[in-house]
C-alpha cells in the first residue's frame, strides 16, 4: 500500500482537523453549510397515526372506486416550473 | 361446514371485490341487509388503509392531490394489499408502483419523492443508536486520520434522483406555498437520518454519496476520499464537518499504522 494518493494522510489530517475545529468552535446553532443550501433540518414531517381503521372514517365517504384515471393530478405538481413550461416533465424513458 | 382456509379465501375474494358473492355466514344485525353493510365494511378497510399511505406519503398527496391519491391509492391497494398486521410496516413499493403507473407518467420525479418518504419511515421506526460524539475524534492522533473506518448510523439511508427530488420533497412537507422548483435543474442526493429523536433529512453535497457508499463498505477514510473525488465538487472537509454534526456516524476504528500508507 505504498502507492501515491490524491488524498494523502496529511490532506485527510487537515481536512479533519479543520472539520473537528469547527464544529467545536461554533456552537450548533452557527451557520451549517447544508442547511444554509438547502433549508432546515426538518422535524418529523408525518406523523404516524397509532390505529388506522380503528375509527369509523370511512362509513361516511365512500371512496371513489373503479375507474379513477379519468382524474388529473391536482395538487403542487402543476405549480413547478419545467424547461418546457411549467407543471409536467415529458417521461423520460429514452 | 366449509373449512377455515376456504372460509377465509371467499371472505378475501369478497373483500376485494365489490361484485363477488357476500361470504357465507355473514349477517347483518339488521337482518336482510348483508351486503350494504359488507360494502361498508370493504369500503372502510381501504379507506384506512389509504389513511395509512397518505400519512406515510404526505408529500405525494399534496403533489397531486387529495381525490386523485385516494383513488391511486386504491389501485395500489389492490395490487399491494397489506402482508403485515403491522400498518407501520405498510406502504413499500409505493415508490415503484409510482414509477410505472401510467397516470402518473408525467410526473417522473414522484418515486424518488415517494422514495425519500419511505427512508423517512424506516428511519423513524429504526432502532435507537448514539450518534458518534465528534469529540472522540480529539483523542485521534492526526496522522491516524487517513487509516480510520466509520461506521454509518444503522438508521441511515441514501438516495440518489436525476431530479431535484429533496426539494420537491421538502417543499411539500412544508406548509408554506410552493416555492418554484426547476425540474431541469439536475438531480440531487438525499441522507436520511434518525441520530436522535427526530429524522433529519438533507440533501447531500457533491460526491458525498460516493463518499459514505464507499465508508459503509468499511473502506478506509482516505479510500473514500478518495472514491468522492471523482466529481466535480468534493470538498472532504464539508463532508466530514456536516456528518459529523448531523450525527451520521455512530462509532470508528483506527487502522494501527495508517500514517505508512503514504510516501
Amino acid at each position: 500500500m505504498n502507492k501515491a494518493k490524491a488524498f494523502s494522510t496529511i490532506l485527510v489530517a487537515g481536512a479533519m482537523a479543520t472539520a473537528l475545529g469547527a464544529i467545536t468552535s461554533s456552537p450548533a446553532s452557527a451557520a451549517d453549510d447544508m442547511e444554509k443550501c438547502y433549508g432546515v433540518s426538518l422535524k418529523g414531517q408525518n406523523e404516524c397515526k397509532a390505529g388506522p381503521g380503528t375509527t369509523c372514517a370511512g362509513t361516511s365517504t365512500m371512496d371513489y372506486q373503479g375507474n379513477a384515471w379519468k382524474l388529473v393530478p391536482k395538487g403542487t405538481c402543476t405549480s413547478m416550473t419545467t424547461p418546457k413550461g411549467h407543471g409536467m416533465l415529458e417521461p423520460m424513458d429514452s | 361446514m366449509p373449512s377455515l382456509a376456504d372460509t377465509q379465501l371467499s371472505f378475501t375474494r369478497a373483500l376485494r371485490d365489490p361484485a363477488a358473492p357476500v361470504p357465507a355466514g355473514i349477517i347483518a344485525w339488521s337482518g336482510n341487509a348483508p351486503k350494504r353493510r359488507f360494502d361498508v365494511y370493504r369500503n372502510n378497510v381501504y379507506s384506512s388503509l389509504a389513511d395509512v399511505l397518505a400519512g406515510r406519503y404526505p408529500a405525494i398527496q399534496r403533489l397531486v392531490g387529495e381525490e386523485f391519491f385516494r383513488a391511486m391509492a386504491r389501485v395500489f391497494i389492490d395490487a399491494k394489499p397489506p402482508t403485515s398486521p403491522m400498518l407501520m410496516q405498510y406502504g413499500e413499493g409505493f415508490a415503484a408502483f409510482l414509477d410505472a403507473f401510467p397516470p402518473v407518467a408525467e410526473l417522473p420525479y414522484l418515486g424518488d419523492v415517494a422514495r425519500i418518504e419511505w427512508a423517512w419511515s424506516r428511519a423513524y421506526h429504526a432502532g435507537d443508536a448514539q450518534p458518534l460524539d465528534p469529540a472522540r475524534l480529539h483523542a485521534v492522533v492526526p496522522e491516524a486520520f487517513a487509516g480510520l473506518r466509520f461506521v454509518l448510523h444503522p438508521s441511515l439511508h441514501l438516495l440518489t434522483s436525476r431530479f431535484p427530488a429533496f426539494s420537491i420533497w421538502h417543499a411539500n412537507v412544508e406548509d408554506a406555498a410552493m416555492p418554484p422548483i426547476d425540474l431541469g435543474a439536475g438531480g440531487e442526493d438525499t441522507i436520511v437520518v434518525r441520530p436522535r429523536l427526530s429524522v433529519e433529512v438533507r440533501a447531500l453535497p457533491a460526491g458525498a454519496r460516493q463518499f459514505l457508499d464507499t465508508l459503509s463498505r468499511g473502506e478506509r477514510l482516505d479510500a473514500a476520499a478518495e472514491a468522492a473525488s471523482a466529481t466535480d465538487g468534493f470538498d472532504l472537509e464539508l463532508n466530514l464537518r456536516e456528518l459529523l454534526r448531523l450525527g451520521a456516524f455512530c462509532d470508528f476504528t483506527s487502522d494501527e499504522g495508517g500514517a505508512d500508507d503514504n510516501n
